[in-house]
């Protein structure tokens, strides 16, 4: 207790620069993932991907990144058996967001994709196992979370391959595609805008003091899904498509109809990822900040401090904007064959996947979906070739993961009780 | 730091480089008709030189060939069977082996061509090389095919350019039957081992046609699986 009176602003002040460092770094590597499809298939450029990155991704982490917050916060160990002991889960929440800064720093170096919501969740558990005990671990959400390495992938899948399939069925197979593109992209737009409204609605705007009946949100989330899909339309019917460059079946320009879609999907994937990734930077951080500022108490429901939000947005934003533009650099010349359809199949799914999982309060990871995603579409035959070595990698890397960031944090926890005790 | 990301499981596709590979061969066929232009008007010369052209391609061909093979390894997930690609990249390339070996033929032995064939031998020759441009075209809707997911509208456009370099082929042969009967009533003036390597020419560019007949029967296949 003592030492929360005597340290608490200090506390506060580390955690907020090691919450910092972690959304520093979530915004540095993720957004290759996030943001690389659209880049890779040549839609946008990278400039424009960081700018929209940056509006989106603190959009989302704003609006709709309050529910996630509360299970990392609560969800993965029993707060309840540090009511004696509040220093120790202060001391380990800094360790954790040390652990998983690292991890993410010592994994982004060897090119690694790890989950960034994996390694806190796994520093999470590493301290509070030798802080409190294993039974201090809610067991059953850790399965859960292991269970969603395949059920994430494969809900997200399915996404995809549908969105693929219905575009082939809708566009390419029509008499004209050229038409049919136009006829039926602003729908997919509709989509994209009204999911993402929706969910910021009924999830997030909470977070911002703004209550609405479920009747009312769903009013404005088909009004804002029909003003992305108009202004959509008035693009798409001044994009200037080339009678050249069709051969037998105009895709060329089919392709440019989707690149406009595919703005979009960026703008969502973006929000999505904010939404879901900056709790990994904070959670701890607002536990840090609530057990200090109620002088070692435990609520059982504690108010996000105003300032932590926006931290972790600004953190990703600022992460994404000093190093994202390198990662995404690398990427945009490493694909081949990404084109603007399939792009857009794999990005929407998968951030209808987080968007709806971040609903949910799931903690899942933005690199499973886009995973899965990925696989769906090349099931659906659209992508011309996977590395399914990479899909090995990637797969060890969210079950090392867990175990890495645990073993980190307790080495950091140790250091952290050695140097206040 | 972005080696292993996401976009680490786009392996490099193997449809692009297949179009490639046949637009080079198709080219390295094309070069036979200034060669045997040049072998008509007896400038030896020219020849050589219209040989090496077609040589050179060819071993583009060869190169892009072992590019594509060495891409292909085990854990690579495509659209189409690792096998059914392997197979027609191979009929592909024996199309450029086979004009190389035609102008190779001609050149080394300096053979000339009959003045009273060269028109029904240029003729014969052009309709091949139709074939080859044929299939060119067919394997050139791999990427269109590959967009709609191999089924639909795209797939009956396929079908129709099989058919109809099926129905250059079966020309070609008529043409090659015809050809063959001029040259029979032409061989008693003509040094026989010379008249021997002519049937021989004539044989070898109605291949190349087959051979493109091969390139469409493989796509057909690796369409339907």
């Amino acid at each position: 207790m003592e030492i929360l009176a005597t340290y608490g602003s200090t506390l506060i002040i580390i955690a907020a620069v090691f919450g910092f460092v972690m959304a520093w770094g979530i915004g540095a590597n993720d957004v290759a993932n996030a943001m690389g499809t659209s880049v890779g298939s040549n839609a946008i450029t990278i400039k424009q991907a960081i700018i929209i990155a940056m509006i989106f991704e603190f959009a989302g982490a704003y609006l709709a990144g309050g529910a996630v917050t509360n299970t990392v916060r609560k969800g993965i160990i029993d707060s309840g058996a540090f009511t004696n002991t509040p220093e120790l889960l202060v001391f380990g929440m800094i360790a954790a967001l040390l652990a998983a800064g690292t991890w993410l720093l010592i994994a982004s170096y060897n090119g690694w994709p790890v989950s960034t919501t994996h390694s806190i969740i796994g520093a999470i558990i590493g301290f509070a196992a030798v802080g409190v005990g294993t039974e201090a671990v809610a067991w059953g959400k850790v399965s859960g979370i292991i269970g969603s390495w395949i059920i994430t992938p494969a809900i997200s899948g399915v996404f995809a391959y549908f969105i693929f399939v219905s575009a082939q069925k809708l566009i390419f197979e029509n008499e004209n595609p050229l038409e049919a593109a136009k006829r039926y992209v602003p729908g997919y737009m509709f989509l994209a805008g009204f999911m993402m409204a929706l969910v910021t609605i009924k999830k997030g705007l909470k977070h911002i003091g703004l209550e609405m009946s479920s009747v009312e949100g769903y009013v404005w989330a088909v009004s804002i899904g029909l003003v992305v899909a108009i202004v959509g339309k008035i693009i798409i019917s001044r994009l200037k498509t080339d009678p050249k460059a069709d051969r037998q079946m105009h895709y060329t320009n089919v392709e440019k109809v989707f690149a406009v879609l595919m703005v979009i999907t960026a703008c969502c994937m973006a929000f999505a990822h904010g939404s879901n990734d900056v709790a990994n930077a904070i959670g701890p951080l607002a536990a840090v900040v609530s057990v200090v500022h109620n002088h070692g108490e435990i609520s059982a429901k504690a108010e996000l401090a105003w300032w932590i939000l926006p931290l972790g947005g600004l953190g990703i934003v600022a992460g994404l904007a000093i190093f994202g533009h390198r990662v995404i650099a690398t990427i945009g010349k490493g694909i081949t064959h990404l084109t603007p359809s399939r792009g857009f199949a794999a990005e929407l799914a998968a951030a209808t996947t987080v968007v709806v999982a971040s609903g949910t309060g799931l903690p899942i990871s933005t690199t499973q979906t886009l995973v899965g995603a990925v696989l769906g579409v090349g099931m659906a035959r659209g992508i011309a070739a996977l590395n399914l070595g990479v899909v090995r990698s990637i797969v060890v890397s969210w079950v090392v993961t867990l175990p890495a960031g645990a073993a980190l944090s307790i080495v950091f926890y140790y250091i952290l009780l050695a140097i206040f005790n | 730091m972005s080696g292993n990301t996401i976009l680490g499981l786009f392996a490099k596709s193997p449809i692009k480089p297949l179009e490639d590979h046949i637009n080079v061969v198709s080219e390295c066929c094309e070069g036979l008709v200034p060669f045997f232009e040049a072998v008509l008007e007896k400038d030896w010369k020219r020849a050589a030189k219209r040989r090496r052209d077609i040589s050179n391609l060819e071993k583009e061909a060869d190169r892009m060939k072992r590019d594509i093979r060495l891409n292909l390894h085990g854990g690579i997930f495509m659209p189409v069977e690792r096998s059914d690609v392997l197979e027609l990249l191979t009929h592909q390339d024996r199309i450029a082996n086979k004009a190389k070996d035609i102008s190779g033929r001609m050149l080394g032995r300096k053979m000339e061509l009959p003045p009273k064939l060269a028109e029904m031998f240029m003729a014969y020759l052009a309709r091949c090389l139709d074939a080859t441009t044929k299939a060119k075209e067919a394997i050139n809707e791999l990427e269109d095919l590959l967009e709609t997911g191999f089924k639909g509208r795209e797939v009956d456009l396929v079908k129709k350019m099989v058919h109809e370099l099926d129905l250059i082929e079966d020309e070609t042969d008529l043409q090659q039957i015809k050809i063959r009967r001029k040259l029979q009533k032409l061989e008693k003036k003509i040094d026989p081992v010379d008249a021997m390597f002519l049937y021989y020419i004539i044989e070898a560019i109605g291949e190349l046609a087959d051979q493109a007949l091969r390139v469409g029967a493989r796509l057909e296949l690796m369409i339907y699986r």
